[in-house]
């Protein structure tokens, strides 16, 4: 089984994906250590330095409901202060005129290089093909980013790319395609894999003719985006090249910078514990007279993708969210299948959400029904978006498409019928106590036995 | 002053516990009329609708959330021995039937005196006697539906702390799922399973001698597992401890 690409979603291969996953015992012992140890344990570390954290998720919540509900002029808002500061702004109505307008940019100024910062709106766009197709040589900046790269592999994580990525495999990438470094260096300590990309990726800043990066949020007063990194990647990326291109999506938009405060202070809380990511970089519009340093073009490329036909419908919450990654993490599924397996961009409890919007409910009606429902995703939201509920949208999308069909379906339809009909469904249990009381004594079933008649059949024999 | 009448309730009996552990539902009968109700298990009742619900088939669950509603909405209380059917008449019914008008003033009605077994007991049994002996080493499963849509979390301790010999140890990691999730733990059979099996090692790391807890979903597929590891941990239905009628192997 092949990895997903962005234009050839592997979201029907969930079951394969997550057996590959389930088989891998390395990658298990990593997803258990990483999430519960790791993520987990960080961010109640971080919330508990918070006392008003209840209350900031409130006012977050808040804050994304206003903007949605005024969209259109925090945008329009946003595109006139950007413009104001010297700098474009592109409307991407898909993915396909995201990629045109950011590879037009990059050919109008002879681009052979760009670096790029994190930034999953270009997974979504799938812009690395594009650019590969158009002979640019797209460099990924952001370690993780960097290694699945190398490796030819998609993220498998919104915040963390190479989360299920081993360090000892990524000596092997390394002294794989680090050609000019010595063959026998000692590559067994994170430090010195850092060390290493950092040497190999420093001459890459400096040769760029474009950086693009993201930009978590986008602020309507001041037509300033921004960035947060950990390592300084995206202030290399943005700042040495003479054309900066940054991509977000229409509901990145606040309307004020103390807006974005509220938002940056739950951002890297929830997503690593941390109070504040290493670096967080506000850009507005292009070098000005007097800077020192800086591009010479900005460019702000907004993609639609149609996200604004959620607005108003049963998904419309999902536009609140921030890309912490919260709910993967602490998401019973991802924390055994891993990213891959879920076969498009987004993984776990919102890329669930976001996933079949995009490739459409036929290609990824199993993702929304690859859930227990067990709720926790929604309670370390720190928008507090209902995530169950529009999973549930989801799976009642994908039914009335005919998902799940053959025998699942019919199955389910004679239990309805016979639910519906409370003296034909005590017909019914009794020869399940028996099948079940069969398949509980032998192999290969996990299945305790029914203790033999049913309790309707008792307590109408008068037993209490 | 007079004495207020025993309250009625209408005993939902859960599709899981009619077909697979009658003695959960004796072991309610017997707890409720011990806290003083007088209590009828209606003949019109098969299963909550969650399985419609959570496979996207809204029209039978709201065919099936009418069922329940007319056969239960004349009692003074319902009672579920189950977070998981009490999460669903209490939060999902209202919500399902938020565009009939009507039903969703019954829906609304039902869901505020819909409880699950334990947040009953806890309130209307007297927990300054001792509510029996149970001489063991008991860990508690926390059920998501219970925990989170419910927010019933200490009412079964409670309730467990008033037997006399229990002795709890908590369960680590105890605000993740077990990985049943009902029709999931079919469609998906293999990432339930993992997840299940991580769940049981934690449960045999306690060094408990008994698994309870209040989803007899939950608990059946954790009887499965740990059944599989060949553990000799005992599973039983908070009811069947709190009525003493656990005895025997547990659910296996």
């Amino acid at each position: 089984m092949s990895t997903f690409t962005q234009d050839n979603p592997k979201c029907h291969d969930f079951l394969k994906g997550a057996k590959k996953a389930l088989d891998d015992d390395r990658l298990q012992a990593q997803l258990a250590r990483s999430l519960k140890d790791g993520f987990q344990k960080k961010r109640l570390k971080g919330m508990s330095r918070l006392p008003e954290y209840e209350q900031l998720r409130d006012r977050a919540k808040a804050i994304k409901a206003h903007t949605l509900d005024n969209l259109d002029r925090y945008l329009e808002q946003f595109e006139a202060q950007v413009m104001k500061a010297g700098g474009h702004v592109h409307w991407a109505r898909d993915d396909d005129e995201a990629a045109k307008i950011i590879i037009d940019i990059c050919k109008s100024v002879g681009a052979k290089t760009v670096t790029k910062g994190k930034s999953m709106i270009t997974e979504e766009i799938g812009l690395n093909a594009h650019f590969r197709a158009n002979g640019i040589e797209p460099v990924e900046t952001d370690l993780g980013e960097y290694i699945i790269q190398l490796r030819d592999e998609p993220p498998s994580h919104i915040i963390a790319p190479a989360f299920h990525i081993s360090k000892e495999q990524v000596a092997d990438t390394f002294r794989e395609h680090h050609k000019d470094q010595i063959e026998d260096r000692d590559l067994s300590q994170p430090t010195t894999l850092v060390h290493e990309a950092r040497e190999e990726l420093r001459q890459k800043f400096l040769k760029a003719d474009v950086g693009i990066t993201g930009s978590n949020v986008l602020v309507a007063e001041t037509g300033t985006g921004l960035i947060v990194t950990n390592e300084g990647n995206g202030d290399l990326t943005q700042s040495l090249p003479p054309v900066h291109i940054a991509v977000s999506s229409i509901e990145k938009v606040v309307p004020t910078l103390e807006d974005a405060d509220t938002i940056l202070r739950l951002l890297a809380r929830t997503a690593t514990g941390q109070e504040m990511s290493v670096y967080t970089t506000f850009f507005t519009g292009p070098k000005r007279d007097k800077d020192l340093d800086g591009p010479e073009q900005f460019h702000m490329v907004v993609l639609d993708n149609r996200r604004s036909d959620l607005l108003g419908g049963p998904l419309h919450d999902v536009l609140s969210c921030i890309r912490c990654g919260a709910c993967i993490n602490h998401c019973p599924i991802y924390g055994k299948v891993s990213g891959h397996a879920y076969g498009w961009v987004y993984p776990g409890p919102i890329g669930s959400i976001l996933t079949p919007h995009f490739v459409g409910v036929d290609e990824a009606h199993l993702l929304p029904n690859a859930c227990t429902m067990c709720g926790r995703c929604e309670d370390v939201c720190p928008v507090r978006i209902p995530l169950p509920k529009l999973l549930r949208t989801w799976r009642g999308r994908a039914f009335d498409a005919g998902h799940p069909g053959g025998l699942q379906r019919l199955g389910l339809r004679v239990w309805a019928w016979f639910a519906k009909r409370p003296s034909f469904y005590r017909l019914l249990v009794r020869p399940m106590v028996m099948v079940l009381g069969w398949m509980g004594s032998s192999r290969p079933y996990d299945l305790p036995a029914p203790q033999g008649s049913t309790f309707m059949d008792r307590y109408k024999r008068g037993e209490r | 002053m007079t004495k207020t009448p025993a309250p009625k309730i209408g005993l939902f009996i859960t599709c899981m516990v009619d077909l697979m552990r009658p003695s959960v539902g004796f072991a309610a009968l017997r707890l409720l009329d011990r806290a003083g109700a007088q209590v009828v298990v209606p003949d019109k009742q098969t299963c909550c609708g969650q399985p419609a619900f959570n496979s996207g088939d809204f029209k039978d669950a709201i065919h099936i959330a009418k069922d329940v509603i007319e056969a239960f909405e004349n009692f003074d209380h319902v009672i579920a021995p189950s977070g998981s059917c009490t999460g669903m008449i209490r939060k999902h019914y209202p919500d399902l039937l938020k565009d009939e008008q009507d039903w969703a003033t019954r829906a609304d009605k039902l869901a505020v005196k819909t409880f699950e077994l334990t947040e009953y007991l806890a309130e209307h049994l007297d927990l300054a006697q001792s509510l029996g002996s149970f001489d063991h080493t008991v860990t508690y499963h926390d059920s998501c539906t219970s925990r989170r849509e419910l927010g019933v979390v200490d009412q079964p301790r409670k309730l467990m702390a008033a037997m006399d010999g229990l002795d709890i140890k908590e369960l680590g990691d105890t605000e993740t799922c077990c990985g049943f999730g009902g029709l999931f733990s079919v469609k998906f059979q293999e990432v339930s399973n993992a997840i299940t099996k991580t769940k049981t090692e934690l449960v045999q790391d306690t060094g408990a001698d008994v698994l309870t807890g209040a989803d007899l979903g939950c608990l059946v597929k954790q009887a499965g597992q740990l059944k599989k590891a060949g553990s000799k941990v005992r599973v039983f239905h908070i009811a069947e401890i709190l009525a003493g009628m656990a005895s025997g192997d547990g659910i296996s």
